[in-house]
């Protein structure tokens, strides 16, 4: 197969953008990122990943690729299965035909991983573009190169249980109708992330960073479950899946194609403010990394204010944003 | 951020593999730039598989005194909690936990240690002995 692999800041978008270009639509993954409006924040106190609360910086996952779905006119099929070796027969049957597979895996379980990073975590994507012997070629977008994954590996990873479970979820386009992107397609996509970060609800958007920082002044200072707190939300915010600085530069990026594309140039001065937005994101990382590590004290209300001038600025932000597609 | 200070600190972490980073070039696009890892990410990551590792030794000392059974060993080495074993075993969150007890463990049927095995990615003969 003659497929080009493309290196991701974020496996979902790096794979929708690698599989789309594969169809001959000009996809980027920062198009694809922002097309589908993926820019989020969510604080689920309610979900807990390892026994700490769920912070996610963009939407659950599956939104981008099915976000693509309508501005492309495209109809996707996704395919899961009860049993590893029915999802197995179907995978190299679709490869046989000669199409590339998107599949959603467990990290765990996938032997290329660097072991440091093999959390379990259920929500990874990769495309499949072929098989040789017991090996199947894996274009994993978050490697800067395709890798090979042995088939009970892959096996394995595809039908991990637990969080988000993949169930051997396989998916690749069946039609797209459109190879363009319109600019009224942009400005939706814009107008819904903007009234999303703008939720009148205290777990999303802005409002949900309120009250994480409010939570986070409450953490008693000489508490080692204070320290994996702290040192979880900023692997929720830059190691899982990009991250919330990371996020905010690929948004960033879409906002430059966006002005391009639909002509509005509004939006370039927009593009250089997230940017500035995600310096000072990876900032509060920073600090609170350090204090992880013990190089300055632990100051819960220090990193809740910081993540207040986060909330505050992100606001005025995307009510200018809004403001600028209206 | 910019080009220029894009973190190239070769995060252990990331075994030698590089993440891709948007930043600004010259001229204020900004383009995909891979990088070598952030001091940050690399502590917390280190700090959250620590907490993993750290778990693991603690049940592996206890297995080796009596205390609790290889099983327990296995699940944290394996970076699992009972929730997480229960649901990749099929099994009752309860019933994992009194696997757990070493007098329960050693009692277990082939066809229950077989499902742990399983569930686990190790052979029969790992599951019921400590490295």
């Amino acid at each position: 197969m003659n497929f080009q692999h493309q290196h991701a800041a974020h496996c979902e978008s790096g794979v929708i953008a690698n599989l789309l270009r594969h169809h001959g639509v000009p996809m980027s993954e920062s198009l694809a990122f922002g097309l589908a409006g993926a820019l989020s924040f969510a604080y689920l106190p309610f979900v807990k990943v390892s026994g700490l609360p769920l912070i996610a910086y963009r939407m659950p996952p599956k939104a981008i690729i099915k976000g693509m779905i309508g501005p492309l006119q495209a109809r996707f099929r996704f395919e899961t299965f009860s049993a590893p070796a029915a999802g197995e027969r179907r995978l190299d049957e679709l490869l046989g035909q000669g199409r590339l597979v998107g599949v959603q895996t467990s990290v765990f379980w996938l032997p290329y991983f660097p072991p440091d990073m093999r959390f379990h975590f259920n929500a990874h994507n990769l495309l499949v573009y072929g098989r040789e012997g017991q090996d199947y070629l894996v274009s994993d977008p978050v490697f800067e190169t395709p890798m090979r994954c042995p088939a009970p590996d892959l096996s394995r990873a595809r039908f991990a249980r637990g969080m988000l479970a993949p169930k051997g979820l396989l998916y690749y386009p069946e039609s797209v109708g459109r190879k363009e992107i319109t600019p009224e397609a942009l400005r939706h996509a814009i107008r819904k992330a903007a009234g999303r970060m703008l939720a009148p609800l205290p777990i999303v958007g802005v409002r949900g960073m309120r009250t994480l920082a409010g939570r986070l002044a409450r953490l008693p200072r000489d508490d080692a479950g204070s320290l994996d707190f702290v040192g979880h939300m900023v692997r929720m915010q830059e190691e899982i899946g990009t991250g919330g600085a990371g996020f905010r530069f690929v948004y960033a990026a879409f906002l430059q194609e966006a002005a391009q594309i639909a002509a509005m140039p509004q939006l370039m001065p927009l593009s250089d403010r997230l940017t500035a937005i995600g310096d000072d994101w990876r900032r509060l990382a920073l600090a609170a990394a350090r204090m992880v590590k013990g190089r300055d004290a632990l100051d819960p209300p220090a990193l809740a204010r910081l993540l207040r001038a986060q909330a505050d600025a992100e606001e005025s932000f995307f009510r200018d944003l809004r403001a600028a597609v209206a | 951020m910019d080009l220029d200070v894009v973190p190239q600190e070769g995060n252990a972490t990331l075994g030698g593999h590089c993440k891709l980073m948007y930043a600004r070039d010259a001229g204020g696009r900004l383009v995909g730039v891979p990088s070598r890892g952030w001091e940050a990410e690399e502590i917390v990551t280190s700090h959250a598989v620590d907490v993993l590792l750290a778990r693991a030794e603690a049940a592996r000392e206890r297995a080796a005194r009596g205390l609790a059974s290889p099983l327990e060993y296995w699940m944290h080495q394996r970076r699992m909690d009972v929730a997480l074993l229960s649901q990749t075993s099929g099994l009752w969150q309860w019933r994992v936990r009194r696997h757990l007890r070493p007098g329960r463990f050693a009692r277990l049927s082939p066809a229950l240690l077989a499902r742990y095995a399983q569930a686990l990615g190790l052979e029969v003969a790992q599951l019921k002995g400590l490295p």
